[in-house]
């Protein structure tokens, strides 16, 4: 209270400084607090990745060198490994697209405690373990699996399709794990939309599907976006389902990485092909916080 | 009357879509249940006879067992390290300057989206250097890095709804800072606490990739087990294994819900 009272005497300025010292002070003590956690996650997490990705830069004889990249650049294996993993991270997304933004959409035209409901058929697989689903999908698509089964006894098909142990398998596999990342965040993001403006553009003589596309669907570009960028950055590094369900055909970066250790025990290719890797997901991370802001992840 | 039609028919489109893509997402959880109580000696769907040969095949089989043993402690270690660890976290970034709560706010999420498949490798690296791989200690401690972006976030996100002057009304009136804290606003924002703890445990339960890598021998935890039995056939014993866990996981899940709204209700 004296501050304000004696404003600009020597006494005020003393008790200012004081503040601010206190004021230091106590942000030290709550990064204090953060730190046990923040150090944590910087030991485990980042320290061995940079390590790791030093290893990248020494040839087999321990010399500083770029051989580990021009090997992936010439390899005609790494590159198909490249191209396979963009090829079905790409399809992917590309799916949960198809497949989320219609159910999204759906669910926010509903009724709130209905699609309330609804939205447990999302959250229950996506607090399923990954093992269980693919488990799952194996016993599905498999050759005498139900799916091929009831295909048959409809009469659509006469012979068993592959499904499991190929890329279907694998794409079928990863778009269901993906699918709640995409529909999380777009959800999220439709529910805010105010649903009035819709129908102010089809009072103003928009057709519907006009007032969708020019109105409702540009508001959803968030969500949308920050789904895309979650499911294409998720199944960039993917491993259990495409090494589960491709059959040892299907070859994606992550699993190229893990079998050129675990066989190969070539830790200078495998931590440049984890480099790049990691490349792409950080240009991903940079894109996503530039257009949604990673910081929203903290607000709901 | 043309457009009204045409709406009708979109309509009609979009919930046959919703409800087909509704149908897929939950179509394995579905399957997985009636398949572990099949009586057939091989895998059948749909099962024609009932039985539990498939859950005695699991509870007798001393390898799948200490494996469940080994996955439901380090789960519920890394719940006991994490859950403290990340709250006093989000508490600390909750007070701090906006500058440094953005950028430790970015450090802290990056675990969640920079690919496992690196988190494991670097990890695996790292133990084989201080002697950790295939040792509780190791799953525990890498699970616990895994896990606290979740808690941070969520204890964060509590924090945000949570009114601030309360605290400082109680050390105005004469409480000390850790206190106020705990008395006053921990347990306001109990709830989020509770589903960070939940997180958690699912978290290390579920962890596929660092496991795969990290745990192994004595120390193999059930995820890991899984994975390489999957490898080789379609073993009727994971559907009841996995049935086990869907049960461990919703009761959980149900659990945080039930806390929740009994909190609401006293409020």
């Amino acid at each position: 209270m004296s501050i304000h009272e004696s404003n600009g005497s020597p006494q005020s300025l003393k008790n200012a400084s004081k503040i601010k010292f206190e004021e230091r002070r106590e942000s030290l003590t709550f990064l204090g607090l953060s730190l046990p956690a923040i150090l944590a996650i910087f030991i485990v997490v980042f320290l061995p990745i940079i390590w790791l990705s030093s290893l990248s830069f020494y040839n087999a004889a321990g010399e500083l060198s770029m051989e580990n990249y021009a090997r992936i650049y010439e390899s005609a294996l790494y590159r198909r490994t490249f191209v396979v993993t963009f090829q079905i991270s790409i399809a992917v997304t590309l799916i949960c697209v198809l497949l989320g933004y219609p159910l999204c959409y759906w669910l926010t035209k509903l009724p709130d405690r209905t699609a309330s409901i609804l939205m447990i058929f999302v959250l229950v697989p996506f607090w399923t373990s990954i093992l269980v689903r693919t488990y799952a999908w194996l016993v599905l698509l498999q050759r005498n699996g139900i799916i091929n089964s009831s295909l048959m006894s409809l009469g659509i098909i006469d012979e068993p399709l592959q499904l499991a142990h190929n890329l279907t398998g694998s794409i079928i596999g990863m778009v269901h794990v993906m699918l709640p990342f995409l529909v999380l965040p777009l959800y999220a993001t439709m529910r805010s939309i105010d649903t009035d403006l819709v129908r102010a553009a089809v009072g103003l003589g928009s057709s519907p599907r006009e007032a969708f596309w020019r109105v409702f669907f540009p508001m959803s570009r968030p969500g949308l976006f920050a789904g895309i960028v979650l499911v294409f950055i998720l199944s960039l590094g993917f491993y259990v389902t495409p090494a589960l369900m491709g059959g040892g055909r299907v070859q994606m970066l992550a699993q190229r990485i893990e079998s050129t250790i675990t066989i190969y025990s070539n830790w200078g290719a495998a931590s440049a092909l984890g480099v790049v890797l990691l490349l792409l997901a950080l240009v991903m991370i940079w894109l996503m916080n530039r257009v949604f802001g990673l910081d929203k992840l903290f607000m709901r | 009357m043309e457009q009204v039609g045409q709406r009708k028919i979109d309509g009609m489109w979009l919930t046959v879509v919703g409800i087909a893509v509704l149908f897929f997402l939950i179509l394995p959880t579905l399957i997985v249940i009636p398949i572990s109580f099949g009586g057939a000696t091989f895998l059948e769907f749909p099962p024609r006879s009932f039985s539990l040969r498939w859950y005695e095949s699991y509870f007798t089989s001393s390898e799948w067992m200490s494996a469940t043993k080994i996955s439901l402690i380090a789960a519920v270690l890394t719940a006991a390290i994490a859950t403290p660890l990340g709250s006093l976290c989000a508490y600390g970034l909750h007070c701090s300057a906006p500058r440094i709560r953005s950028t430790a706010q970015i450090l802290v999420i990056m675990p969640l989206v920079v690919p496992v498949i690196l988190i494991a490798v670097g990890v695996f690296s790292l133990y084989a250097k201080l002697g950790l791989n295939y040792t509780l200690t190791g799953i525990v401690i890498a699970h616990t890095a895994l896990a606290l972006p979740f808690v941070i976030v969520t204890v964060m996100s509590g924090l945000q709804s949570y009114d601030f002057d309360q605290e400082l009304a109680a050390r105005s009136l004469g409480a000390s800072r850790a206190y106020a804290l705990w008395t006053v606003t921990v347990p306001q924002v109990k709830f989020s606490i509770q589903t960070g703890a939940f997180l958690a445990f699912v978290t290390s339960l579920d962890e596929v990739v660092i496991s795969m890598l990290v745990s192994g021998g004595d120390n193999a935890t059930i995820t890991r087990r899984m994975f390489n039995s999957m490898r080789d056939h379609l073993d009727p014993t994971i559907a009841a294994i996995s049935t086990c866990l869907i049960v461990v996981s919703v009761a959980a899940l149900i659990g945080v819900q039930l806390i929740g709204r009994s909190k609401n209700v006293d409020n």
